[in-house]
């Protein structure tokens, strides 16, 4: 893995908030509560992450920390900030960063340019941008596709130009929902081992939402447990493999 | 052989005149799903503003007087003008509404521009006489080419070079593009919406200028719904071409043109009258064969 792209890419710019964090999030969709106050904290140093069976809100959740989804009680702060009424975009320009279950790339436009329009969009001149993307195409493992149509990446690397183009401007956070769902466990650990990355190379933190049990344990500082909504358990992956309440959403058990 | 090849020109030549509406036309589709209607109607106000505002029957020059290097982009800036601010009156109030919504509002657009050019010019086709130099012929061999022709086809290929550089290479270029794929990631992605609409409001209002300077020319009269046949052939070639896709807009301009001409030149005189119906019917073949147009765009999703 090349890492030519650390240096400029951190000095890019973006945003200073050293940490994001969550104050009693609650979110209800029509008096059924997707989440129920929910507080975490993820920190630029750290790899953060957020697991829990299907259903137990972690999109929403990252829905709510990205601003696609306003909480219906709680706030989310960026470093001080409250982000009350920032819209998704704002979140972006303030450094905060996604990617997407879907991908929601732009299929008719070349993989760096895909990457290349939060650069120009963002304020950047079309070469900086441009310089800026294939750094991190490169940095990722795609540059040699760098021209071809986005619609004919393969599904994993439609994953990694997700990524890539999340990490444009040098944001402060990017939260990776599923990065790595669909690719075999080699392409997975592959990919976990950039992801783990990023704190250090980029100075940003990352929220995971991961499914593999193995890979989230292995990478992440911080574990964040969601279940029905509810915050089960936090710590450190080790904390998170002794407790039972755990365990028991996990594998069925009685606690 | 001859007569064929003469043919061809003048399909070349209305072709050029479509494709470079149909550009119009489908620009502002793929960013913000509106079908313009109105703008046959931009390409009226910018020949209408060669003239003085007068009710008189004969037109007397006004921009169309100015040197050539300050009239175009006088007529360009009085049409980009006209376009932004129907986007700021009537569009940008709907940016929410469905696309059926926007086209009802382009229509109500058309009337009222229609309307006041009734109320400044009369309602009386005026006789214009631009670039009249410009219909002399070029004789190659038997073949007799109005130069205006030659013209025509030149600016329409080199703007469409112009806005397909502009596309491919220029920072804003790449924002439209991502816009007129994925209008709401492209925004959260910090594309400007309102910005990339205006530009394309602007560049349809350029394209608009560039056709009704032309076609002034070539028809030599000026009348208030002079741009209504060119915008309904325009959105037919749009159709045929494949909504939302560029490429399809010019394909689809040229062959509506080539329909036109051929159908013009040899149908039985006694059924020359219905040219128009034989057209849209050859439309409607096509579109029995290639619903999605002949080259369809690959996401035709809505807008926000």
């Amino acid at each position: 893995m090349t890492m030519v792209a650390t240096e400029r890419a951190v000095t890019a710019g973006g945003a200073s908030a050293a940490e994001l964090r969550a104050e009693h999030l609650t979110v209800r969709f029509q008096g059924l509560a997707a989440i129920s106050d929910v507080s975490l904290q993820v920190e630029r140093h750290q790899v953060f992450g957020l697991i829990g069976p299907n259903g137990a809100g972690k999109t929403t959740l990252v829905n709510c920390l990205t601003g696609f989804q306003r909480p219906t009680e709680g706030r989310v702060l960026a470093g001080r900030t409250d982000t009350a009424g920032w819209s998704p975009t704002e979140f972006r320009r303030n450094g905060i960063a996604r990617t997407f279950q879907a991908g929601r790339l732009f299929t008719d436009m070349t993989v760096v340019e895909n990457a290349e329009v939060t650069g120009v969009s963002l304020g950047l001149s079309r070469r900086a941008a441009r310089v800026q993307a294939m750094e991190l195409l490169d940095w990722i493992g795609i540059a040699d596709k760098a021209d071809e149509h986005a619609s004919i990446l393969a599904y994993t690397d439609q994953r990694r130009l997700g990524i890539a183009r999340a990490l444009m401007l040098s944001p402060a956070f990017i939260l990776l929902d599923e990065p790595a769902a669909g690719m075999s466990d080699a392409e997975c650990e592959d990919l976990m081992v950039l992801v783990a990355s990023i704190p250090t190379t980029f100075i940003c933190g990352v929220l995971l939402i991961e499914h593999n049990m193995r890979v989230v344990m292995g990478i992440s500082d911080r574990i964040h447990v969601l279940d029905g909504g509810r915050t089960l358990a936090e710590g450190t992956p080790g904390e998170i493999q002794r407790h039972e309440a755990v365990m028991a959403a996990y594998l069925g058990l009685e606690a | 052989m001859i007569g064929l090849l003469q043919n061809l020109i003048d399909a070349l030549s209305l072709g050029s005149i479509y494709a470079l509406t149909a550009l119009g036309i489908g620009l502002l589709f793929g960013i913000l799903r509106l079908i313009n209607f109105a703008h046959g109607d931009f390409i009226t106000i910018g020949a209408y503003a060669l003239i003085v505002p007068s009710a008189d029957v004969t037109a007397r020059m006004l921009i169309g007087d100015f040197n050539i290097a300050l009239m175009l982009p006088a007529i360009a800036l009085i049409v980009i003008v006209a376009a932004l601010l129907t986007d700021a009156l009537v569009f940008r109030p709907l940016r929410r509404s469905s696309p059926p919504t926007l086209m009802i509002g382009s229509f109500a657009v058309s009337y009222i521009i229609q309307n006041a050019v009734l109320m400044m010019y009369g309602s009386r086709p005026k006789a214009i006489n631009l670039w009249s130099d410009a219909n002399t012929q070029v004789i190659i061999g038997d073949l007799r080419v109005p130069m205006l022709q030659v013209i025509t086809l030149v600016v329409t290929l080199a703007l469409m070079a112009g806005l397909s550089v502009f596309l491919k290479k220029s920072r804003y270029g790449v924002q439209m593009r991502a816009a007129a794929e994925d209008f709401r990631m492209a925004q959260y992605l910090g594309v400007r919406g309102n910005f990339v609409i205006g530009l394309a409001f602007a560049i349809s209002g350029i394209l608009a200028s560039a056709v009704a300077l032309l076609y002034v020319t070539q028809s030599g009269s000026l009348s208030h719904t002079m741009g209504v046949p060119l915008a309904l052939f325009a959105f037919v070639a749009v159709v045929i071409g494949g909504m939302g896709s560029l490429v399809g807009a010019v394909v689809g301009g040229f062959l509506v043109g080539f329909i036109v001409t051929m159908l013009q030149a040899y149908l039985p005189p006694d059924l020359r009258a219905f040219r128009d119906a034989f057209a849209f019917a050859f439309v409607i073949l096509v579109l029995l064969v290639r619903p999605a147009g002949l080259v369809p765009a690959r996401n035709t999703v809505e807008r926000v």
